[in-house]
């Protein structure tokens, strides 16, 4: 009875210090996603279910971008894993089309439509050809990739597995899982490859 | 009203002008200097139309209808609140998002706004949230009204208040939404706003995690676009981002918006708002 009701004074007292924690200490990310959860319609292609983070998104939105090492490597080669190569063995396409593709900012938005293909919205982010001087600073120039890195069997492997899923090699990378997320398909991934390695592309002139 | 008109028919032939320029593509070689030239040239415009913004025909606008305008009742906006009493529009602009005892919650400035225009002068919340944005068509008489209010905000410094325990709540859920990656993309609002000298193509995007440079993005709202010749708020600027964040859309108005406007505001503190701006 005595240890009972000495349990009972300390559940009590747990409870009230965790009443005063939970007041300094809220959840206000839990908070924030509930309350999104609220706000948010569905419009156009847009589906609310986009507000949910898969386990990437997870891994990163808790830790401000940077994961524990450990995580980010095992999560990184699950990413790897899951990148589809074409079947057909060929990895790289025309890079004129390429080039158009890099150009166009469209896709996934609410005012897209469904089923037509997106753009790569290369150029919103990152220097290419030298012939467009219009290009964002969010990533990194991609100028002169292929000449200074070469275009052999490798390179292009890794250029198409980076655009298919940018997190396979840097798991809170800016970058969109452009073949992941349906966002571009094979034959354009391939027309980008060859934009950056393509010896006849401007980018490596 | 001579001079404005003639202050809006040079502003027409100035975004006549720029929409043509825009069409033509920039060919120049690498290195590319940091400005393009549409970009030069546009600045060159807003320097000009800056003595005399034609958002001014907005205010004029927003403030009849704040004087003069009765509801149903008989009621006005003299009788609306906005934090610093009954119809005192000085300075009410940069000292939102705050909260209201009336409505027990956090409103931003154009969320107030509609409250009072629904509550005092009988609009129908429905009908506004139909149309809550500018187009070509047509600028709703609430943004007009959010014009005016912003616009007796002009050159004073912004103190977004956050001694109630709910204006500090919108601030800290404003701040995790700002971060929160999701969508098919994994953007989140800081991946173009979270750090220093970022770009998308030509366009600078200030980092808001900082005063100096949240005052960039909170300057230029409610703002004239030029090209299309209406006016914009603070929340089209949210629900555009969202767009292209690839997220779904935010309700108009909604909590959300209000807190993520309260971590900008906040964080702007301090800084001098220089009133209804120009935008291409």
């Amino acid at each position: 009875m005595k240890n009972m009701k000495k349990t009972v004074v300390f559940a009590a007292a747990a409870l009230a210090c965790s009443a005063v924690l939970a007041d300094e200490v809220r959840n206000y990310r839990a908070e924030a996603v509930a309350m999104m959860k609220r706000d948010f319609k569905a419009k156009g292609i847009a589906t609310t279910d986009r507000l949910h983070e898969d386990g990437v998104q997870a891994v990163c939105n808790r830790s401000g971008d940077n994961p524990p090492k450990d995580i980010a490597v095992r999560l990184e080669r699950d990413q790897l894993d899951a990148v589809k190569y074409p079947a057909d063995g060929k990895l790289m396409g025309d890079w004129k089309a390429g080039e158009k593709l890099a150009q166009s900012g469209r896709g996934m938005t609410w005012s897209d439509k469904a089923g037509v293909p997106g753009g790569g919205n290369c150029y919103n982010c990152h220097q290419i050809s030298p012939t467009e001087t219009s290009f964002g600073t969010i990533g990194p120039s991609l100028y002169q990739f292929g000449k200074t890195r070469g275009s052999g069997p490798d390179m292009q492997k890794y250029v198409y597995g980076k655009i298919w899923n940018a997190k396979a090699f840097n798991l809170c990378s800016a970058m969109p899982r452009f073949g992941h997320a349906n966002a571009l398909n094979e034959q354009q991934i391939k027309n980008l490859v060859a934009l950056l390695l393509d010896p006849q592309s401007p980018v490596n002139k | 009203m001579k001079q404005r008109l003639s202050t809006l028919l040079v502003a027409a032939m100035m975004s006549a002008a720029f929409a043509v320029h825009a069409q033509q593509p920039a060919r120049k070689a690498a290195p590319p200097a940091k400005k393009d030239g549409i970009t030069a040239e546009f600045e060159k415009f807003r320097e000009v139309l800056e003595e005399d913004n034609p958002a001014e025909l907005f205010e004029a606008r927003g403030e009849d209808i704040w004087k003069n305008r009765k509801g149903p009742a008989g009621a006005s906006m003299a009788q609306c609140d906005l934090g610093l009493g009954a119809g005192v529009v000085k300075g009410a602009y940069v000292q939102m998002p705050r909260y209201f005892a009336d409505v027990a919650q956090v409103m931003d400035a154009e969320r107030r706004i509609v409250h009072c225009m629904v509550k005092y002068l009988g609009y129908n919340e429905a009908d506004i949230r139909k149309q809550p944005f500018s187009n070509v068509n047509k600028t709703p008489d609430h943004v007009s009204v959010i014009t005016y209010v912003a616009a007796q905000s002009r050159n004073m410094k912004i103190a977004a208040p956050q001694k109630h325990p709910k204006e500090k709540e919108a601030y800290n859920i404003g701040k995790e939404i700002f971060a929160y990656r999701a969508g098919p993309y994994d953007f989140s609002c800081a991946s173009c706003h979270g750090a220093d000298g970022m770009r998308i193509r030509t366009q600078d995007l200030p980092n808001l995690r900082k005063p100096a440079e949240a005052i960039r993005a909170y300057q230029g709202w409610p703002g004239y676009r030029m090209t299309g010749g209406f006016m914009l708020t603070q929340q089209w600027r949210m629900n555009d981002c969202f767009r292209q964040q690839r997220f779904p859309e935010p309700s108009y108005l909604s909590d959300s918006i209000t807190a993520l406007l309260a971590y900008m505001t906040v964080t702007a503190n301090g800084q001098v708002y220089k009133g209804p701006g120009i935008k291409r």
